[in-house]
């Protein structure tokens, strides 16, 4: 028989897509049901905010940082103002080290559950989607009664927090907490055993320590290749002071990063557990005077991985500049690496894959 | 509220909000909100949408994807502007790269404050949606009745054409539609 020829055709897909709640444009470039090449565009909800800063003062900007993303937003705020805090060498009290240790955990726990109920969304596992969902919402009851928000935190500010977590509280929390974790075990079971979730799963979109390392890949995403990487291990805030370990798997498929994202769920349950152990009396904020002056560079772990905050000021309310790096936009050339070769109908799965948070990447 | 006679689809876009209003959203649909019981479905296809959630205040280039799902949905349709960015432009205002709330490009009929919207006021805002979905559906019906064809929006010729007619739908990534591509394929 003679061998037909293969023609190439390019199926845009995105940014309006039904698995993704955000906007990213791929054009795929297919051979028959076969992607040979990826090319990712972005843009769609670039909003200019590192600009902002030259419009909103160093403490107003707080809460803009923390909008960048409602995903992550804890983490924003706290890069944010752990950077102006360097720069304006302001040492915490060690009380708010570890209710913002708390509350990170908290947004981890919140963030990867969020992720595992859309990965089941994506490969078409109503219920799963559903339980994961019912989860988060106990970790969102334990953030509003502390914060008062379910998504904007809004507890951060250059010197300290402005809202404690009291010994009622944190009775209430290590309760609930039990009570996720016990669920939470059902779901885990079900992700590494269930049938039909490992036929999505299992060889799928496959990324070796080596591209990992070539790619520049982070987070979560390169854990389950291989690379033991958590930037919680340099002890920033009050994590020097915690006993933990980076979560690691070896095979680097869908199956591995299911495995290490609900892993370090427990793991944050943990980490909150032995905070609450350790957590010292005292004040939650010192009195912050002057203006920055000079630059500061910080890098704390996402939830999605490791990010980079750089300020510099120039002495007055307003900063000169201020940079953010996003784990989601060092993972999309490791993402676009994973498609190339896999068939049509995992694309979904792969994009969801990597916890794409796109509004962090294009801010 | 009164009697619910249809059950409205729903379609979501995230304009340029900062995922807070998505999942919640997303969070409406999943069992602790769940807007299902007032007979609303998700949907990710536009032609099918009666009811278009947006979130975020839109800039250049997400003003053409919001016109296009816009113009891609059925008569009679309902936007919804969830969170104070969709509404005003709200925190990001002052950016450089918003040009303001969803109501810039399209009609906007029911507006929910928040940053991020609580899932309960999204739900309020769908419920009020859901009604003016379904007064606008009997007039509709009546309209066809009398007239025997769909109602047209004639004051924007541009979308009176292109209603109805696929081919001609815009396209916002490659800033043109199918209609007009072939013709340029043909003078070629």
């Amino acid at each position: 028989m003679e061998e037909r020829e293969k023609k190439r055709s390019v199926v845009p897909f995105g940014p309006q897509h039904p698995v993704l709640p955000e906007p990213i444009h791929l054009d795929l470039v297919l051979e028959d049901e076969k992607v040979v090449d990826v090319i990712p565009s972005i843009g769609f909800i670039h909003r200019g905010l590192e600009d902002l800063v030259k419009k909103r003062d160093f403490n107003e900007y707080v809460y803009v940082a923390e909008r960048t993303c409602g995903i992550c937003s804890f983490g924003h705020g706290l890069g944010y103002v752990e950077a102006v805090e360097k720069c304006m060498n302001v040492e915490v009290p060690i009380r708010a080290k570890y209710l913002r240790t708390i509350w990170s955990e908290m947004a981890r726990i919140h963030s990867h559950l969020l992720w595992a109920g859309l990965m089941a969304d994506a490969f078409g596992f109503e219920n799963l989607f559903y339980q994961c969902w019912r989860l988060r919402e106990k970790n969102l009851d334990l953030v509003e009664m502390t914060t008062g928000g379910r998504l904007i935190y809004s507890v951060n500010k250059v010197g300290g927090v402005l809202k404690d977590i009291t010994p009622d509280m944190q009775k209430v929390i290590l309760n609930n907490l039990s009570e996720l974790e016990a669920e939470l075990r059902d779901v885990y079971k079900t992700f590494m055993t269930d049938y039909s979730v490992q036929e999505r799963t299992r060889g799928v979109g496959v990324l070796t320590k080596e591209q990992v390392h070539d790619l520049g890949c982070c987070g979560p995403y390169a854990r389950a290749s291989g690379v033991a990487r958590d930037i919680r291990q340099l002890g920033y805030e009050a994590y020097g002071e915690l006993d933990f370990e980076p979560v690691v798997s070896n095979d680097g498929d869908n199956y591995a990063r299911c495995d290490v994202r609900l892993r370090e769920v427990f793991q944050s349950i943990d980490l909150i557990r032995q905070a609450i152990a350790k957590i010292p009396n005292g004040e939650l904020s010192v009195p912050v005077k002057g203006n920055p002056d000079g630059e500061a560079f910080i890098r704390i772990e996402q939830p999605r991985g490791e990010a980079i905050y750089y300020v510099e000021g120039n002495g007055t309310k307003f900063l000169n500049r201020f940079r953010l790096r996003t784990p989601t936009f060092a993972n999309i050339p490791g993402m676009c690496e994973t498609m190339k070769g896999c068939s049509y109908a995992d694309i979904p799965l792969l994009v969801v894959t990597i916890d794409p948070c796109i509004s962090c990447t294009e801010r | 509220m009164g009697k619910v006679k249809r059950s409205p689809w729903l379609l979501h876009y995230d304009a340029s909000s900062c995922n807070g209003c998505d999942i919640e959203v997303l969070a409406c649909m999943t069992p602790v909100y769940d807007v299902e019981r007032f007979g609303v479905v998700n949907t990710a296809d536009p032609m099918q949408a009666d009811i278009l959630l947006v979130t975020g205040g839109v800039n250049s280039q997400s003003a053409e994807v919001v016109k296009q799902l816009y113009d891609q949905m059925a008569r009679p349709k309902v936007v919804v502007a969830v969170g104070i960015c969709a509404c005003t432009g709200g925190v990001f205002k002052d950016c450089y790269n918003i040009n303001g709330g969803v109501d810039t490009v399209i009609p906007v009929d029911v507006y929910v404050p928040g940053c991020a919207a609580r899932p309960e006021s999204i739900i309020d805002g769908v419920v009020k949606a859901v009604q003016i979905f379904q007064e606008r559906s009997d007039a509709h019906d009546k309209y066809v009745k009398e007239h025997g064809e769909s109602e047209r929006d004639l004051s924007d010729p541009d979308a009176a054409a292109r209603e109805g007619n696929p081919a001609d739908f815009f396209d916002a990534i490659t800033k043109t539609s199918e209609g007009s591509r072939d013709k340029e394929a043909e003078k070629k």
